[in-house]
């Protein structure tokens, strides 16, 4: 009888992907095989992480030895000293797992330890790809449990007792949703997750699905016969190509274990799954829009009430949620609406996935409780700043969120209190700023990405976020004027309260918070025609400090438009009109007698 | 899938295999696998051991192995470690040793004395 005695984990999400663990794992079989080991170890493929800063990962089972930033010329090693011999590979191990040469457990290092996985908690661990291993991890059970013993209400019941709140960004009831869509009168109803993630650097919903696929399947079975829906829909934008196949893969599983289909567990009720594939517009992220999209029109957003509870899909009461939240729905049902509400903060239940990208050593993905402050999320699991720059801001919600200063980095994170500073959750993208950052020019990204992504349906997200983005091209080439912003404050408050949908009323928050709380940096823009970080290149000069040139000519061979000239073993001065500002120069000096003002 | 049994099978099925990746309170048994312990037969031990523990259906054990501990004359050696309790470590193992310590010690919970260190010595 053969016998696995160890595992050998990858990570196979998009991360880990695009730094070449596909070869590794090519290599890893190969070298398997080579030494006669392919019968004791099991090569797993699994969803993200978390640590995508340190990828491609690798863990080996039963040591639990995580290797980090593994290459295909490595792998040769870890078989050779780890798998024949039992020496583990030291020099390949993250470092923050290694203790007076023991390893340690993973849950122990600081970027885990204030982590609680619940909707992440099989990423990483199981095999998207082989429903068994789900099951292994009591997948499929909470169905089992809702369709052989609950009554739809009581299922209800259970998740509004729970406190969880739409993950998506808005923070709705999500028990409440799941009521009123119960509570609508019809011969036919949906189901449809929410996986069009669009914020510029949030990867959330697109682990999970690479990870656990399952997990958001089995939920949206559930939701199926809490509110009395046969069909669902999992809307997933094209570009998560490793995604849209794992779910595919999943969903034939599931039919063919008879999860989803015609009378499961025997209990009479059908339910199946059809994937949809959206284009990659921001606004079909919004529920009206999204639910337009399925229907096959092109995705514009419209009025609301009526909620989609009452008229959705092909004008069917139709629940929507989000990834993440269905991702929370099994485990609630599997340890009960109190377990659930022991985590968190009063409003806020249960934990959110964030994905920290920007300025910070950590990148990757961390799922917290409510409540957890900016300060431990950036300096504990995070890492820190590298090269010892100094916090700015933080910024969270993406396009629709704004930034959280310095002095409110001890702020717990919860849907309230971030609403009451100026931002909001978003779906999870955190983004950390520093010293070199320039928030005009923040503020002028997240415009630039909502003024390419407003559908055009109505005139104050059209053209209202088209005149605020040019405003602040105004401002950041130094032709502002200080009536500029007290304008620029005024229209954001006009296009909040009259646009169409959520991707218009919060466009304005990257200004506006920025604006509360960065307004000397606008000040300097247009007052004194500075960019404090000097990011804003039309506002930065640079310059040659005479003392300090030695003549050496360096500058004047890199620089791409001959703007620097002067005679060897004197002094070189820049051309100002010549100078595209590309910081070469800078880059090249041996020296530093090059400054950027 | 008709039942909660049904369901109940297939996890049971899957779960010892994804058991392996949790690292706590896995009792682990570690075999000498240096050039020595390799040369002495660890090997053949060590696919002993995996054999039983698979027979038997264990859960929770977890055999790996290790490198050079020093005393190479006693080899093959096996080393126990139950969470809790002291390791034990047995020397010049063989395949019907080996299988004679997952019944006794790993199953029953009884040392065998005879094949540790300590008797040797």
């Amino acid at each position: 009888m053969d016998m696995v005695r160890g595992h050998i984990l990858c990570c196979g999400g998009t991360g880990c992907t695009s730094s070449g663990c596909d070869a590794i794992i090519k290599e890893m079989e190969a070298q398997l095989a080579a030494h006669d080991l392919e019968k004791e170890f099991k090569v797993i493929k699994t969803g993200c992480f978390g640590l995508c800063a340190l990828g491609p990962i690798m863990i080996v089972y039963p040591e639990g030895a995580f290797y980090s930033r593994v290459t295909p010329e490595d792998v040769k090693e870890i078989v050779e000293e780890h798998l024949l011999k039992g020496r583990v590979v030291k020099r390949l191990l993250y470092a923050e797992t290694v203790e007076e040469d023991n390893i340690k457990s993973l849950n122990e290092v600081d970027f885990y330890k204030k982590q609680k996985r619940i909707a992440l908690r099989n990423c990483g661990v199981i095999n998207p790809e082989d429903i068994e291993e789900y099951i292994g991890v009591d997948g499929y059970r909470a169905l089992g449990k809702v369709l052989t013993e609950m009554k739809p209400q009581e299922v209800i019941d259970v998740i509004k007792e729970s406190g969880l709140r739409g993950r998506g960004g808005g923070g709705f009831s999500t028990g409440m949703k799941w009521q009123f869509t119960y509570n609508s009168q019809s011969d036919q109803k949906y189901v449809a997750c929410n996986a069009d993630e669009g914020d510029p650097g949030a990867f959330m919903d697109r682990s999970i699905l690479e990870g656990d696929p399952h997990a958001v399947i089995e939920a949206m079975a559930i939701a199926g016969y809490a509110v009395g829906a046969n069909q669902g829909y999992i809307y997933i934008r094209a570009e998560y190509p490793i995604a849209v196949k794992r779910l595919g893969i999943a969903i034939a599983q599931a039919r063919e274990y008879g999860l989803l289909g015609k009378n499961i567990f025997d209990s009479g009720f059908d339910f199946d799954l059809e994937i949809r594939l959206g284009a990659g517009a921001f606004v079909c992220g919004e529920e009206t829009a999204l639910i337009t999209s399925i229907e096959g029109h092109r995705g514009e957003p419209r009025p609301r009430p009526p909620f989609p509870a009452v008229k959705g899909l092909w004008q069917k009461p139709t629940l929507l949620n989000n990834v993440e939240t269905y991702a929370n729905i099994a485990q609630i049902i599997l340890n009960g609406a109190d377990w659930f509400k022991e985590i968190g903060t009063e409003k806020s239940k249960g934990t959110k996935v964030f994905a920290l990208g920007g300025k910070i050593n950590n990148t990757g993905l961390v799922e917290v409780p409510m409540g957890t402050t900016l300060r431990e999320i950036i300096e504990e699991i995070g890492g820190g700043i590298p090269n010892g720059k100094k916090f700015k801001a933080a910024q969270t919600g993406g396009p629709s969120g704004g930034c959280i200063p310095t002095h409110l980095i001890d702020t717990p994170i919860d849907y309230d209190s971030l609403m009451a500073i100026g931002s909001m959750m978003g779906s999870g993208g955190l983004i950390v700023m520093d010293e070199d950052n320039c928030m005009v020019d923040i503020a002028k990204f997240f415009l630039e990405f909502t003024v390419d992504e407003s559908c055009g349906k109505c005139t104050p997200c059209r053209v209202g976020t088209k005149r605020l983005y040019e405003i602040l091209e105004k401002i950041t080439s130094g032709n502002g004027t200080m009536e500029d912003l007290d304008k620029m404050e005024e229209l954001c408050y006009s296009i909040k309260s009259t646009a169409l949908c959520g991707l218009g009323q919060t466009a304005p928050n990257p200004v506006l918070s920025t604006l509360k709380y960065f307004r000397d940096e606008y000040e300097a823009h247009v007052r004194d025609k500075v960019c404090p970080a000097g990011v804003c290149k039309k506002l930065v000069k640079y310059e040659i400090i005479a003392d300090k040139c030695k003549g050496c000519s360096a500058c004047a061979r890199k620089c791409p438009v001959g703007a620097i000239s002067g005679e060897i073993k004197s002094p070189y001065t820049i051309d100002p009109d010549k100078c595209v500002k590309c910081g070469v120069c800078m880059d090249t000096c041996k020296f530093g007698a090059i400054i950027k003002k | 899938m008709k039942s909660l049994a049904e369901l109940e099978a297939i996890r049971n099925k899957a779960k010892g295999s994804v058991n392996l990746r949790k690292d706590d309170n896995a009792v682990r048994i570690v075999v000498g696998m240096a050039t020595c312990g390799i040369a002495a037969g660890a090997k053949p031990v060590m696919t002993a051991l995996m054999e039983e523990v698979a027979k038997r259906n264990l859960e929770n054990v977890a055999v790996t192995q290790t490198g050079c501990i020093g005393v190479c004359r006693l080899e093959p050696i096996v080393e126990v470690m139950v969470p809790g309790e002291e390791k034990v470590t047995y020397v010049k193992v063989d395949p019907k040793k080996a299988a004679e310590i997952i019944s006794e010690h790993i199953v029953n919970g009884r040392v065998v004395t005879k094949y540790t260190i300590g008797a040797a010595q």
